[in-house]
């Protein structure tokens, strides 16, 4: 199979509100970047794909109009995913194996500041017979949660120990929303938003956006001394339907995993889309992630989580480990959905 | 750079959804207050509904009535409902396992309080008043209790007797009585009709110590109906001073795990001007720092 590597990763700081900026000013922002710290322009880009959602920025083909932010003319091929950005680097990954382009641009851009995000959120629910209740995500996660602790999996404070090793890990991230030292007590003694989650189990909504090209073979080799190469990738779903889950688990992720080959050696690092501190716990558990790999050193979207681009973003903070040699062998992942109903995952390694 | 200029924005889709033979039967259904779940291919009930399981196979159009309650397989208090939520006062998600299906439904519970949530707990369905042909049909579930009002309430005339009368009057006045049979010698606190030994009246009254020896005790660690203190705390049998039988008390102002036989204890009385015809004016009996007594003095008293 062909060889593809990510070669360069850029971001917005995620903040609660950037307001300076509408979708094709942030698109232009990190595009421009990613390509610059490679000696790449647009001309040289072989596909251009994109994830976003439309209900965000609450304007239907939003995704067109963020074309805006790049140099699309001549014209580009172009695709878009509405999901988060990482599955636009799948689907710019399948692109490159087709052999005939070396060089791809992915990015995705969330404004959750401008969107009623619980409301939108309660979108991705079943349309008869759960959307009419106004499921919000922290509420249905809270199910998760609670079943988390129901079946002895976890307890609160292991929630809370998540949450405070990710907000002190993102003290050393300038670009994450949400950083410091927290107590855990301090954070059990919170209020419960939905129970048993309070507010630090949840992570903050952010503006961001970001963006990530991937070369092929030499031409990666050319760009950057240490590629990130994309060992293995896969993604699988679940049934949409919470009833139809065992929701402590997530045997998507760990087929996910397993075709990526995750276990086949040592993991340095781990970038998790853990929305909500139980689900690092599973998502851990379904990848079989020992106490010795780093967990989110970015902080993770516990401490930053734009919607549609924390995937994405979990994909960059892996590679810049594997391309500033801090790492050998990442993974990398991204869910969709609620209550991790859709896992990407990917191995990183250095050559 | 201008100032960014910002204003309110609604998007609206008024798009209606069709049904369906399998949703929309189990809409409509729900008007009727008919709760309803459909077969799968390999004999399983969904409720709700789907037209495929899945494994992707389609369901096979068999409906099944279901009673309209369930269990409990997950659930997540809600203290203040937010936006969009479908209680103004709080309330708990759950994933709801109709009785006779074989998944779980979404919806919520009415329960008042999380103290009466808990996955496992059975649910009964309450219907909306007004039907619309939406999931909201199910207005919600609320808790089953395994319960049934069962009261007893009978009233008597208490008359403690004679011997007992005079321990009682005792307590009033600071005193343990005890009662004597002369014939055995043997003194029981309170005075009995009977020396068990000799069957005779224990009809010598004499006051006994307010002190005494610890013959034996437990802990309570464990709540139970009625309950006045809370747990954990040491009750003991106390073999008074001057006494054959052992009152039972409570055991304080000691380290439960400092508590043992033999020990040297004095009643912790109320102040005096509490007393009434109680055991309660001793709040609890607390060592008196003597030495212990060895176990052959007391040993008959067990």
């Amino acid at each position: 199979m062909r060889e593809v590597a990510i070669v360069s990763f850029s971001q917005l700081p995620s903040v609660k509100e950037i307001e300076a900026a509408d979708e094709p000013e942030l698109v232009q922002s990190v595009t421009s970047v990613a390509l610059k710290q490679v000696g790449l322009t647009q001309d040289d880009i072989g596909f251009t794909c994109s994830g976003s959602t439309d209900y965000l920025p609450g304007r239907p083909f939003s995704f067109v109009a963020a074309v805006d932010g790049l140099k699309a003319w001549p014209p580009i091929r172009e695709s878009h995913v509405e999901m988060d950005g990482a599955f636009a680097l799948y689907e710019a990954w399948v692109r490159l194996l087709h052999g005939d382009i070396d060089t791809a641009l992915v990015f995705s851009f969330g404004k959750s500041s401008l969107a009623p995000v619980p409301d939108v959120l309660n979108l991705q629910n079943d349309p008869y017979y759960v959307q009419p209740l106004g499921l919000d995500a922290i509420s249905a996660a809270a199910l998760q949660a609670q079943a988390m602790i129901d079946a002895g999996k976890a307890t609160e404070r292991d929630f809370a120990e998540v949450a405070a090793r990710s907000r002190k890990n993102a003290i050393s991230n300038p670009n994450s929303h949400l950083k410091g030292e927290f107590s855990i007590d301090d954070m059990l003694a919170e209020p419960s938003i939905s129970s048993p989650l309070r507010k630090s189990f949840c992570s903050p909504l952010s503006d961001s956006a970001a963006a990530v090209v991937l070369a092929a073979g030499d031409t990666a080799r050319k760009l950057v001394e240490r590629p990130a190469w994309i060992r293995g990738i896969d993604h699988r779903t679940e049934p949409h339907g919470l009833g139809q889950r065992d929701l402590t688990t997530s045997p998507s992720t760990k087929l996910a995993a397993e075709k990526a080959g995750v276990g086949n050696a040592k993991v340095d690092v781990a970038e998790l889309h853990a929305s909500f501190a139980h689900q690092e716990l599973i998502l851990r558990e379904a990848m079989g992630l020992g106490d010795d790999v780093r967990v989110n050193p970015s902080g993770g979207a516990l401490s930053s989580n734009s919607p549609m681009t924390a995937g994405l973003i979990r994909f960059g903070e892996a590679a810049i480990r594997v391309l500033h040699g801090d790492a050998d062998r990442a993974v990398a992942h991204a869910a969709n959905g609620v209550c991790l109903q859709h896992n990407l995952v990917a191995v990183l390694e250095a050559e | 750079m201008s100032e960014i200029l910002s204003a309110p924005y609604v998007l609206e889709y008024t798009y209606t959804r069709s049904t369906g033979p399998v949703v929309g039967r189990f809409l409509e259904s729900l008007r009727y207050e008919v709760l309803e779940g459909v077969k799968t291919a390999d004999g399983r009930v969904l409720c709700p509904p789907l037209e495929y399981d899945e494994q992707g196979e389609a369901t096979t159009g068999e409906f099944v009535q279901l009673r309209p309650s369930g269990t409990v397989k997950t659930w997540s208090w809600v203290a203040e409902p937010r936006t969009g939520h479908p209680f103004a006062s709080p309330f708990a998600w759950a994933l709801i396992q109709i009785d006779g299906a074989d998944n779980a439904m979404v919806h919520v519970v009415d329960a008042g309080t999380p103290k009466r949530m808990k996955t496992g707990m059975r649910v009964r369905l309450r219907w909306a008043d007004q039907k619309s042909g939406t999931i909201r049909d199910i207005a919600c579930f609320e808790p089953i209790s395994p319960y049934m009002p069962g009261p007893v309430h009978l009233e008597y005339e208490v008359n403690p007797g004679h011997h007992y009368s005079a321990y009682l009057r005792g307590l009033e006045r600071g005193k343990l009585i005890g009662g004597r049979d002369p014939e055995s010698g043997n003194v029981y606190v309170p005075p009995r009709a009977a020396d068990p030994m000799t069957g005779n009246p224990t009809s010598e009254y004499v006051e006994v110590a307010d002190q005494g020896v610890l013959t034996t005790f437990t802990i309570i660690r464990i709540p139970f109906e009625g309950q006045k203190l809370k747990p954990p705390y040491c009750f003991g049998a106390i073999v008074l001073d001057g006494a054959d039988m052992p009152i039972y008390h409570l055991i304080s102002g000691v380290p439960h795990d400092e508590i043992r036989m033999g020990m040297r204890v004095k009643a912790k009385w109320k102040p005096e001007d509490q007393w009434e015809t109680s055991l309660e004016n001793i709040l609890y009996f607390e060592p008196t720092g003597e030495p212990d007594v060895p176990f052959d003095h007391y040993k008959e008293h067990l």
